[in-house]
């Protein structure tokens, strides 16, 4: 997992609410053996007009003019501003694997589903909760100035606007510290890998039988 | 102090690490590993630059979308006609190369389903935490073992480090005593007890299985009951050891010997709930009111006895409730009040991970010998479980039995569980299978799931509706020998 300390990035508007896993990553996907490389498909029925299948080279389809991503302006976005309850529906951990792939680093919401925001810290997506009406002001601003950027600062809690105001922010301090440490579960758990060899090698006294290769 | 359940000495015994905010590191002894939710697992550790913690903990084969036919299995990965399922096999078989992880490759005769190899190979052992990514994995807890499915992070999570971050479940006890009816099997209980407590009772639970009834059934009986205590909503099943457990795994080729087996034995004999356990729950059932069990609707708890009726929902006053039974008897195409034996059936399959080890495949031959599939059935299939159990039952004649009666049989895999390869149903077809889910679609687009016991999807295929085995007219073995 790559670290987070600060980003300073281009913000796509998403203008919608309930934007659900099905959306982000539709399920013909799922049937990969990758956990990355979904960026093409990512947001793949909003973005394309003709239907996608897993495997094809996405370069071709025809793209939906009208899709916000789709647009010149936006296209080395690496922050998403949307709307409420972004990432509801199905649990796939496919849905950050294709924001991540496609290029987000941080996600803002007034709102997220609940399974969805755990897969996303885990794969070292930064998201941020602001209120109805700071994402509202935001989302105009996004719109009318073309190059809009925030720079966002984990390590203080603030997003730095372009307009020289700062926006604060909340985040869990265990999140956030894996996020500044690039440390994923497993990272974290590596953390303790003395712990494990310690109980290993008693577990492994008391039940030798456990630790042995089949007989052939 | 008050004394422990089985689960709380299991995960006693295989506490790394409590930490403050509730969860645990876990220590765990097997994964078994198949070709679906692994990939991206060993693509995250290759991208990490991480290596298996422990190399002989894992254990792999592919299942899911393996082809059953002879025709494709018999080239091996490449002839596998399916080009995605190709490439999810032969990507296990790269994984498991360049990692250096055991695998029963898909023409090697050990190959089966996942949840069929482990316990057969002896992989399986009393007193192990066992996780896979799959939902069945609840299946290994036949054997005193902690098992559960998990997600395709979490299988990465114990590639690297052997352990997961897990919350303590709580205890439920499910007694079932009494004496089981003739013919009726670990399927007929396990779906009673579903039906019993809902699809959503085991939620939270590690569900442990005791009383005479289930000391009473052999392991792959066992294996038959903690395979669906998922379907109950319960990760976990448990059944206590005993020397039925001792005497199914000793001499497996995974299983211990000489001074570590009498070792091991001697450990194992503390795998059951102390007599002063507290469980936080309770259920009981009285075997011997059990009858064969069909489902008629598009959840396991939407089971009844053969000789009941599917249920009317002008008859509900729950609304909720009437509504669901309605949309599933809508998808199924059936209507409040009909019987279940007037049922019409297109499909029979007879396999899975829940009922197609050696001891399903005699039952359902016994069964079928000496009579002919229905002419109203489209098809009717066998798919063992494993190389081993096809093996072990072609040389006792199940599939000559099997294939005179007009069944196909079939090469291992899950098949027709969830129609992930070529086995499928069709749109607005009926089936009787032996298989766990019968949820909307699970066997093909369109397709309708009727759970039953492998005697009675036996004496469907030959009926071609739904019988009370306890009527069959069974032939005796000379006739056909
Ligand atoms: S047989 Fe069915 S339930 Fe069992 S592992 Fe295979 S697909 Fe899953």
């Amino acid at each position: 997992m790559n670290k987070f300390v600060r980003h300073d990035g281009l913000v796509a508007p998403l203008n919608r609410s309930n934007v659900d896993t099905d959306l982000i990553i539709p399920k013909q996907f799922l049937k990969s053996i990758k956990r990355t490389g979904f960026g093409p498909n990512l947001f793949d029925e909003l973005r394309y007009l003709d239907e996608g299948f897993p495997g094809q080279d996405a370069s071709n389809r025809p793209k939906n003019p009208e899709f916000v991503l789709n647009q010149p302006r936006y296209e080395d976005a690496s922050i998403l501003l949307t709307r409420s309850n972004f990432g509801c529906g199905s649990s796939r951990e496919h849905a950050p694997w294709a924001l991540e792939d496609f290029g987000f680093r941080v996600i803002i919401a007034p709102s997220f589903a609940d399974i969805f925001f755990n897969n996303a810290f885990k794969n070292g997506l930064l998201l941020i909760t602001l209120s109805e009406a700071q994402v509202e002001s935001l989302m105009k601003q996004v719109e009318a100035t073309p190059g809009y950027r925030l720079d966002i600062d984990l390590a203080e809690q603030v997003i730095h606007c372009p307009d020289g105001t700062t926006l604060a922010f909340e985040v869990d301090s265990f999140r956030k510290y894996c996020l500044e440490n690039g440390l994923d579960d497993i990272g974290l758990t590596l953390q303790q890998a003395d712990a494990i060899k310690q109980f290993e090698t008693t577990y492994r006294q008391n039940n030798p039988w456990l630790f042995r290769a089949p007989v052939a | 102090m008050a004394g422990r359940t089985l689960y709380d000495k299991l995960w006693d015994s295989h506490l790394v690490q409590q930490r403050d905010d509730g969860t645990s590191l876990i220590y765990i002894d097997r994964q078994l590993l198949h070709e679906v939710t692994s990939p991206q697992a060993f693509e995250g550790l290759r991208l990490a630059g991480r290596r298996p913690w422990r190399l002989d903990s894992n254990l792999a084969t592919p299942d899911h979308n393996v082809p059953t036919t002879l025709k494709e299995r018999s080239v091996g990965i490449g002839g596998i006609e399916d080009e995605v399922s190709r490439i999810q096999v032969q990507t296990l078989d790269d994984n498991c190369r360049s990692f250096d992880i055991e695998q029963f490759s898909i023409n090697d005769e050990r190959q089966g389903i996942v949840h069929v190899v482990g316990p057969e190979q002896g992989a399986t052992l009393p007193g192990m935490t066992v996780v896979c990514g799959d939902s069945h994995t609840a299946t290994h807890g036949a054997f005193g073992a902690l098992a559960h499915g998990i997600g395709t992070s979490e299988v990465e999570h114990v590639l690297a480090t052997q352990c997961l971050i897990q919350r303590k479940m709580k205890n439920l006890l499910i007694q079932v005593d009494g004496e089981l009816g003739e013919r009726i099997t670990a399927k007929d209980i396990v779906l009673a007890v579903i039906a019993r407590i809902g699809t959503a009772g085991g939620t939270g639970y590690a569900i442990e299985f005791a009383g005479s009834a289930i000391r009473g059934l052999s392991m792959e009986g066992r294996m038959t009951i903690c395979n669906m205590a998922i379907e109950a909503g319960a990760r976990v099943g448990l059944v206590g050891v005993d020397q039925t457990t001792i005497d199914y795994v000793a001499r497996r080729p995974f299983a211990p010997t000489e001074e570590q087996w009498e070792q091991a034995v001697a450990a194992w004999q503390d795998l059951v709930s102390d007599r002063d356990a507290v469980f936080d729950k309770v259920v009981t059932l009285d075997a011997s009111e059990i009858e064969p069990q069909v489902s008629w609707g598009t959840s396991p708890e939407m089971v009844t006895g053969i000789n009941g009726q599917v249920p009317d929902p002008a008859s509900i006053s729950d609304e909720p409730r009437r509504r669901g039974i309605e949309r599933a008897l809508e998808y199924m195409g059936l209507h409040g009040g009909q019987n279940i034996k007037d049922i019409h059936l297109d499909r029979v399959f007879i396999g899975s991970c829940t009922n197609s080890r050696i001891e399903d495949l005699r039952a359902a031959a016994e069964v079928v010998r000496g009579h002919h599939v229905s002419s109203s059935i489209k098809q009717a299939m066998v798919v063992p479980g494993s190389g081993l159990v096809k093996r072990m039952a072609e040389r006792e004649g199940l599939d000559t039995i099997f294939k005179q009666a007009g069944f196909e049989w079939r090469e291992p895999g899950c098949s027709m569980c969830l129609a992930m390869n070529a086995d499928k149903l069709g749109a607005g077809e009926h089936c009787a299978s032996t298989s766990n889910r019968n949820f909307e679609g699970r066997q093909g687009y369109g397709g309708r799931t009727h759970l039953v016991s492998p005697a009675m999807a036996a004496a469907a295929a030959i009926a071609g509706h739904f019988v009370d085995i306890r009527e069959w007219s069974f032939n005796p073995e000379r006739e056909t020998a």
